[in-house]
């Protein structure tokens, strides 16, 4: 227990560091694009005069120096503020939790998805290893690898939304419906069926790859022999002896996986006009929102660091063998 | 053809509604608004309207973004709308009045308006918008109302503006989103700006907000109090914020939304979608923006400063072929610097066909002749960032300027660096189009006047363009009280214009409005769907 607690002392001491290099870095490099929120939005206007600019500038307060900016910046993400978008008139933090729900919905219920089915598909794939069965299984996931995700995603709208008729194309839920208790549930969950598989199907593939290499390598070891000839059932070698030992690849790729859910998936928010915060990111991105972006990338950078320190502790879970250090 | 039979055979394989193959050919090009005009409204349902991009506040006055006018022309009303030919009709202002010399606007407003709040709508909410709000957050009103010397209110229904001389284009000026009145009992005495009531927009209109999901959609209700008896017919209107526009289309196609508008729908898909049996195409609703895209030229650079050297690249362009196989057959090839729509159109003036020899003899006579390689000069050309149609543009204007031996160098960018790069002068030749407003003296001049040249500043005069005929021209066409004096000065500077070829125009846009057929009333006006919708109505039945 207290290795734990002084292994968790230690991460999060350098956590610290990395973090406020990251948002310095971050500050710096949003910077460097051309143009400025000012300028977007004269752009966007279709009309614009100098008062304009400038009343936008200094309403922005980017008409000071940019290094008084930062160590304003820095000083208000010291305090847990991270800032106000002057576009959105709305404080970025606002505007993060409004999102976050609906990109965590999405992007775990993928994750789950592609983990459970990943792994379940990639063991059976390794037990018929050169049947049909494992060809099958092989060919969905390098399909589902390969494919562009928006274009599945469009594939699948065609095919569910428009054609059949059966789910929803668009959207998070039925908007003026006025569900509530079960109702809503169902209808956000037949809103989630169309991007969670889209999304779910793409890292699905990559676990499933995983699993199958690393059983096939595993499976012939000396320990499992010994499993074999002391007699146990099928079931009970797969599951506690091989894939207990086959996981950690697939471990290491789900901790990396789940620092970005929070960062939501871009392309699978906007072709399902999903409200979600990798949109959020894109739309700040071309609009210059700085603060809501720098807001976005500490918030992830956040939760990136939090799965690596979780990653490891799940490591040590797994296999005893590894101590956490 | 053989497209077009293919396709239908798709409709009747998958078995959707047989009418669409009775009149193929009649729903190309149907008008939403006349034909069901005379149908008794019914009253509910709910309309979903596709918004993109996501406004970023609804208060109008504050912000006239395209998607703004959509969501807040709801929200906010002006003292006047225009008819498709822009002839003003009655708004917030039931008549009005322009005295002889042109020097004396007076309205007369509706007496049983009142704010979304419940306060009643007065002319001190005109005076206080004119005068204080707009003048100090909207361009547009601030350069129209600079006209103006004094606005007083001799009673609480009539307004009367008194211009420091005539200003004929003044009459445009009250359309929502170039004068939306703000309620003065919100704003009065606050930092506009900052004011806490921006999240929840008061109005006048026939829709109150109810709700905004950021990134989802915004929600607008029915005015209960609305002044209109019986209107508007609506309960709700759904602002569908759809960001793919692959998805747009398909949204259109299951019946999601009812309604798209200007680029919503990409070009190329709009013969697949106008095909559709429950979806009405139209391209009306655009004649007061009346947008006039063209080719922008930087004359600080060489040979580009030459005007023989832009009517040589204005010959080397076929733009019919641009308007029939890039634009896919929407828009009018431009004749020059106003839209037809737009009053004082000259229509007699120098022509372009499209002529490549014609271009490489106007190059010989500048003396730009071939290198070994073919080349007789090198610009580069920056795509305006609004969409994969303006890319292809881009890449059929390298091709075809190559021909001619002027070669491009495509630079692309985003918005934000597009701006940049053109509002100070960093450019060779790039893209742009530009709302007309209804008349040359709000939506043309700017373009073309060198008192308009303003490092930093976008939609101005961008390329450094100085004729000090034309700047005279304008001048005084902008205060001339004669209507045929007016005119005459609006086509000798067109003529001038042509000739000097300060940009090469290229199409009048025209934009495609989809609308559902169970939609009625949805585009009735020159602003189309910006309009406050409160006479639009849907059939329950399908």
């Amino acid at each position: 227990m207290a290795a734990i607690a002084s292994f968790l002392g230690r991460r999060l001491f350098k956590a610290v560091f990395i973090l406020f290099a990251i948002v310095v870095i971050n500050f710096l490099l949003v910077r460097a694009a051309p143009g400025d929120p000012a300028t977007v939005m004269a752009g966007e206007a279709g009309a614009a005069d100098e008062q304009f600019v400038q009343q936008l500038r200094e309403q922005f307060g980017l008409d000071r120096p940019l290094h008084e900016q930062l160590g304003i910046y820095l000083a208000d993400v010291a305090t847990g503020d991270l800032g106000y978008s002057y576009r959105q008139q709305r404080p970025v933090w606002d505007l993060i939790a409004e999102r976050l729900p609906a990109t965590l919905i999405l992007t775990g219920a993928a994750f789950v998805l592609a983990l459970a089915a990943g792994i379940g598909l990639g063991t059976l794939a390794a037990q018929n290893v050169g049947r049909w069965s494992d060809s099958a299984i092989t060919v969905l996931a390098l399909v589902s690898y390969a494919t562009p995700i928006f274009w599945v995603g469009l594939m699948l709208i065609l095919l569910f939304s428009v054609q059949l008729g059966w789910l929803p194309a668009f959207g998070y839920e039925t908007i003026g419906a006025g569900y509530t208790g079960w109702e809503r549930v169902t209808d956000i969950a037949a809103h989630m069926v169309l991007p969670v598989l889209t999304l779910g199907l793409f890292y699905m593939a990559v676990y499933a790859r995983l699993t199958r290499a690393s059983i096939l390598e595993v499976r012939d070891m000396d320990f499992v022999k010994t499993a074999r000839a002391k007699g146990l059932g099928e079931t009970r070698i797969v599951l506690k002896h091989v894939l207990r030992n086959a996981i950690l690849p697939v471990i290491t790729f789900a901790g990396i996986q789940a620092g970005h859910l929070v960062g939501g998936s871009i392309l699978i928010e906007t072709v399902f006009a999903w409200p979600g915060i990798g949109r959020l990111a894109f739309d700040a991105v071309l609009q210059r929102d700085y603060q809501v972006l720098l807001g976005i990338f500490f918030v992830t950078s956040v939760l990136v660091i939090v799965f690596n320190i979780l990653t490891d502790l799940v490591y040590s879970l797994v296999d005893p063998r590894i101590e956490v250090a | 053809m053989s497209n077009r039979l293919a396709f239908l055979r798709r409709i009747a394989a998958s078995g959707a509604v047989a009418a669409a193959l009775l009149a193929p050919a009649a729903a190309l090009l149907a008008d939403a608004g006349p034909a069901v005009a005379q149908e008794k409204p019914q009253t509910g349902g709910t309309l979903n309207v596709i918004v993109q991009p996501e406004p970023p506040i609804l208060v109008l006055g504050l912000n006239q973004q395209g998607p703004t006018q959509t969501v807040a022309g709801k929200i906010y009303e002006g003292l006047l709308r225009y008819d498709h030919a822009l002839k003003p009709m009655p708004s917030l202002a039931e008549s009005w009045e322009v005295s002889e010399d042109g020097l004396t606007y007076t309205f007369k407003l509706r007496d049983n308006v009142t704010w979304h709040d419940g306060k009643p709508f007065t002319a001190k909410d005109v005076v206080f918008t004119t005068t204080k709000f707009l003048p100090e957050t909207h361009p547009r009103a601030r350069a129209n109302f600079s006209h103006v010397e004094s606005v007083t209110a001799p009673d609480d229904h009539t307004v009367v503006f008194k211009l420091k001389q005539p200003f004929p284009a003044f009459i445009k000026a009250f359309e929502v989103s170039s004068a939306p009145m703000m309620p003065a009992h919100v704003y009065e005495g606050t930092d506009y700006k900052q004011n806490e009531k921006n999240a929840t927009p008061i109005g006048t209109g026939p829709f109150k907000f109810d709700q905004w999901v950021k990134g989802s959609h915004i929600r607008l209700v029915k005015n209960e109090n609305y002044y209109l008896e019986g209107k508007p017919y609506l309960d709700a209107i759904s602002f569908r914020v759809i960001p793919d526009a692959a998805s747009r289309a398909l949204a259109l196609e299951t019946g999601e939304v009812d309604i798209s508008q200007f680029n919503d729908v990409e070009p190329f898909d709009v013969p697949r979608l106008k095909a559709l049996p429950h979806l009405d195409l139209t391209t009306k609703g655009y004649e007061f923006v009346a947008p006039l895209s063209w080719i922008e030229i930087n004359h600080r650079e060489a040979p580009l400063d030459n005007p023989k050297f832009r009517q040589a690249l204005t010959y080397a362009l076929d733009r019919e072929f641009i308007r029939d196989k890039i634009w896919f057959g929407l828009g009018r090839v431009a004749s020059g610097p106003v839209n037809s729509v737009t009053t004082g159109f000259e229509a007699d003036k120098k022509t372009y066909e499209y002529d490549p020899e014609k271009a490489k003899a106007l190059l010989d006579e500048i003396g730009l002749k071939p290198n070994g390689d073919g080349v007789r000069a090198e610009i580069s050309f920056t795509p305006m960032p609004y969409g994969e149609t303006w890319a292809r543009l881009g890449e059929y204007i390298k091709q075809s300027w190559s021909k001619i031996g002027v070669k491009v160098n495509l630079e692309s960018t985003d918005v934000a660096g597009w701006v940049q790069k053109v509002s100070n002068w960093d450019y060779d030749a790039t893209n742009n189009f530009v709302y007309q407003y209804g008349d040359p003296s709000l939506g043309v001049a700017r373009t073309y006047i060198s008192d308009n040249i303003r490092k930093g500043v976008m939609f101005s005069n961008t390329m450094g363009y100085s004729n000090a005929k034309v700047d005279d021209l304008f001048a005084k066409a902008a205060v001339e009280n004669d209507p045929a004096q007016r005119q005459q000065q609006l086509s000798e500077v067109q003529k001038i214009l042509v000739e000097d070829m300060p940009v090469i125009w290229l199409l009048e846009m025209e934009f495609p409005t989809f609308v559902n057929k169970r939609v009625h009333n949805a585009v009735t006006t020159a602003i189309g769907t910006s309009e406050n919708f409160a006479d639009v109505w849907v059939d329950k039945k399908n």
